[in-house]
């Protein structure tokens, strides 16, 4: 019951938030509503290990946080800067000159 | 009791949860839906995580739950930091009542 309750409010959440993510006019209101519901996805995740009592999932639940947050910072970088392999003083040059 | 403290934290969570995911789509622009995502993030992963760790006792998984805390605890903000941060250099203007 306890888990029940969770889980359908995490589901709500994570529904909400993929509206955000479609209907978002910017690009950041996207990675925004992404990086949210990654972060629900992980509860979901932790919450379904004692639902099922199998605690191993705990371990994906964990790794899911890792690339969750490797995820976010690649896709801010990448909009920022339309490619991975400027770095951060070559678009300072660029705008001085 | 413990039953109890964790059904509280869960429903708690549960609840800014969906708070949140009002807020994203209540909020004018997207630094007013950011605070919205971004603050009531932690916490809510927070009450989650507490939750479950008191079902758990002290045991491995309980270890876990706090070890995903942690990660959550310090990359939710910086997540949240380098959004606005990108968003600033991208040039999305904050929203203002004049200019509506």
């Amino acid at each position: 019951m306890m888990y029940a309750v969770a889980i359908i409010a995490i589901l709500i959440t994570i529904a909400l938030a993929l509206a955000r993510a479609l209907m978002g006019p910017t690009v950041y209101d996207r990675i925004a509503a992404i990086n949210m519901l990654g972060t629900k996805t992980i509860l979901l995740i932790a919450v379904f290990a004692f639902v099922t009592d199998r605690h191993d999932l705990l371990d994906i639940a964990l790794v899911y946080a890792l690339i969750n947050f490797i995820g976010i910072v690649a896709v801010l970088k990448l909009v920022e800067h339309g490619n991975f392999h400027t770095d951060g003083s070559i678009k300072q040059k660029k705008e001085q000159s | 009791m413990i039953d109890l403290l964790s059904w509280v934290c869960l429903s708690l969570g549960g609840l800014l949860g969906i708070v949140a995911g009002i807020g994203m789509h209540r909020f004018p622009d997207f630094y007013t839906r950011l605070h919205a995502a971004g603050t009531t993030d932690t916490l809510c992963a927070a009450l989650f995580l507490l939750g479950l760790g008191l079902q758990a006792g002290l045991t491995l998984a309980s270890f876990k739950l706090f070890l995903i805390f942690a990660f959550i605890f310090f990359t939710s903000p910086t997540a949240s930091h380098s959004l606005a941060n990108a968003a600033m250099m991208g040039g999305v203007k904050p929203w203002t009542r004049n200019n509506d």
